[in-house]
């Protein structure tokens, strides 16, 4: 963005914010956040448009987890705006709220309801009634069967369908947590480290099933594993110290000084 | 990787899983006492073999009040990971809301013969009867009363504990302090409910004297008969989609949350739930043993029913009923024979329970165990393993 543009944008600077805003699913605009004096975000802002698939990389510390946290509704930010598909304010709500908008989270240990069979666990995700005495009296219909079905098929354990949770392996694991996030058919999709502690095989399939999950949703995945956010061939935003140092295709990225002395400098 | 291999042992995917053959053989026994025992205890000669003493039937009457009280605790411990160890104070609520019918009912054939107060409002002076305690010359009202007063108090209480998320330790120790609290305040002459003696004394229920074998035997079916009702409740509660929940709550709550659950809510339902059928517990209790007093809101009172249900087998509901009767057998029969031993005895049970029987009495039998088909024996064999491992690594 050259000077003279910004000085000709800025007499209609609302409307430019606005039109800006109303191409995003996800809307973070100068985020703070501080824990007893250590500023975990600061003045983060970025954007994500629908339908894109976004890698978030960073060293440890960078602010990666705290800023899944204020999307969700875990954290309130000091100071900024999140908006949801350009209009929802997210940091006045909690988690169910939000979870409920379309915002679906994966969390960087793997969660799943581990005395529940495969089957229960995407059951319990599906979307629809959440209040207490729908769920005491709910029956299971033939359209959640065949999504649940669906569902199984596209993470890959259709045949651990009857197998308690617990005993997946760690890679099933996280597939069937990806798996829960779409039975609940979110619009935006949040990924923590999705191959922490996957074999090399495990984490082609899981870039495979993200890519073309992003077919169908907007899906941002915060990734160490450089050798995987190639594979997911993807615009990365790269964070430091809480705000964003880079961002772009992977290759122009990595040839950023300020990225190298990040990562490698130290 | 031990993290949720331990987790899974300690939690009970048994039992209910296998079309709850258990809770079957459950319902079996209580329809079978329900008919059985009064009928030997009032058809059958005293002299004969068969014949069950009265004294007997108000004792297994006892045990399933206590069975009850222990069900209501294995719904939330077992099922959502609320650890409650105040939950005596919602089964002597409901005693106190008997009794307080129980009194009314001595009318004029108190020590002092007044056609209205209690014998203890009039030692103490009191002119007219407090308006709480109006109304508990019904039948009906006491009833209603039994079970909302518990339930009221456990919905505020949880409301704002679960919404505050007040989660493990925690809420267990506010659960010890709200029964604690409660025992001080009933000890109180001012509260008017009889202080430290409580209400005693007791003549009828419905006009028919507490002394005689058919009232006994009456009370002993009640007792079956909602012990069943409200097993069968739990069940249910259980089986549904919003049982699922609970269960997936104990095991991940943050997931649940994220998933656009209001756990806060969940957890309140069957907490309130629970409490109510507490409630009812004490009910049945109080014209069985034909007292109720402040003793019954004793914290280590309320630790001990959380025994029970490990003793038994925690999350199976059924584990529950069996281990109150087994401990409080023990009880009954340590306390007559040799009364210096039954602490030693209940302490050295909870450990032996914990290191040896994760899953309770009920996890060790093999056709409710089946469902990882680990017997006590591979188990104690693994852990045993486990240990020389550890010492080995140690070393």
């Amino acid at each position: 963005m050259n000077d003279a543009m910004t000085v000709e944008m800025n007499a209609s600077d609302e409307e430019q914010v606005k039109s800006a805003r109303s191409e995003t699913i996800l809307y973070v605009d100068g985020v703070s956040v501080t824990f007893d004096g250590f500023r975990a975000l600061n003045n983060l802002s970025f954007y994500v448009e629908p339908g894109e698939l976004r890698a978030i990389i960073g060293p440890n510390g960078a602010g990666k987890t705290t800023m899944m946290d204020i999307i969700t509704g875990k954290t309130r930010p000091d100071t900024g705006d999140v908006l949801f598909k350009s209009e929802i304010d997210l940091t006045k709500m909690d988690e169910a709220e939000i979870a409920n908008l379309g915002i679906g989270r994966k969390f960087q240990k793997p969660t799943v309801f581990e005395s529940h069979t495969v089957f229960d666990n995407l059951l319990l995700a599906a979307s629809g009634g959440r209040g207490v005495f729908q769920a005491l009296f709910h029956r299971l219909s033939d359209a959640e069967k065949i999504k649940i079905e669906k569902t199984l098929v596209t993470i890959m354990l259709e045949d651990k369908r009857d197998e308690m949770a617990a005993n997946l392996s760690h890679g099933q694991k996280q597939w069937l947590e990806i798996g829960m996030l779409l039975m609940q058919e979110p619009e935006l999709l949040l990924v923590d480290e999705p191959v922490a502690g996957m074999t090399d095989s495990e984490t082609e399939e899981t870039a495979k099933l993200l890519r073309s999950i992003s077919k169908e949703y907007s899906v941002v995945v915060v990734e160490h594993d450089m050798e995987f956010v190639r594979d997911l061939d993807c615009k990365v935003t790269v964070l430091h110290e809480g705000s964003v140092l880079a961002e772009g295709r992977l290759d122009h990225v990595q040839k950023d000084p300020r990225v190298i002395e990040v990562y490698l400098g130290r | 990787m031990t993290d949720y291999r331990q987790k899974y042992q300690m939690t009970p995917v048994v039992g209910w899983l296998l079309n709850d053959r258990g809770g079957m053989i459950l319902l079996g026994i209580l329809i079978a006492a329900s008919i059985l025992v009064p009928a030997s205890n009032l058809l059958l000669p005293e002299s004969s073999a068969f014949h069950v003493p009265t004294w007997m039937i108000s004792l297994l009457g006892k045990y399933l009040c206590y069975a009850l009280l222990a069900l209501s605790v294995d719904l939330i411990w077992g099922f959502c990971g609320i650890l409650s160890l105040g939950h005596g104070a919602f089964f002597a609520l409901g005693g106190y809301a008997m009794g307080m019918y129980l009194m009314r009912q001595i009318g004029d054939r108190g020590v002092y013969g007044d056609p209205v107060l209690p014998d203890f409002m009039v030692f103490l002076n009191w002119q007219e009867l407090p308006w709480y305690w109006y109304g508990f010359d019904m039948f009906w009202f006491a009833i209603v009363m039994a079970m909302f007063v518990p339930g009221l108090l456990a919905f505020v209480f949880g409301f704002l504990a679960f919404r505050s998320r007040v989660t493990g330790v925690y809420l267990s120790i506010i659960t010890q302090a709200m029964t604690y609290a409660l025992l001080l305040a009933f000890f109180r002459n001012d509260m008017g409910f009889g202080g430290n003696n409580g209400l005693t004394d007791f003549k009828d229920l419905l006009g028919y004297s507490l002394q005689s074998d058919g009232t006994r035997a009456g009370l002993f079916v009640a007792s079956c008969v909602f012990l069943g009702i409200c097993y069968v409740v739990a069940r249910g509660i259980t089986q549904s989609r919003l049982g699922k929940v609970l269960i997936a709550i104990r095991d991940a709550e943050s997931r649940v949350r994220f998933t656009g659950y209001r756990v806060e809510y969940y957890k309140l339902f069957v907490f309130t739930v629970s409490a109510v059928m507490a409630g009812i517990a004490g009910a049945l209790y109080v014209p069985q043993v034909g007292i109720i007093n402040p003793g019954e809101f004793a914290p280590a009172l309320s630790i001990e029913i959380v025994i029970w249900v490990a003793v038994g087998g925690r999350g199976t509901l059924y584990g529950a009923v069996l281990g109150a009767f087994i401990v409080n057998y023990a009880k009954t029969f340590f306390t007559g024979a040799m009364p210096d031993f039954w602490l030693f005895f209940l302490g050295g049970l909870f450990i032996a329970v914990t290191l040896f029987l994760p899953k309770g009495v009920i996890g060790a039998i093999p056709a409710f165990g089946a469902a990882d088909r680990q017997s006590i024996i591979t188990t104690w064999r693994k852990r045993l393993a486990e240990r020389r491992a550890n010492e080995g690594g140690k070393a």
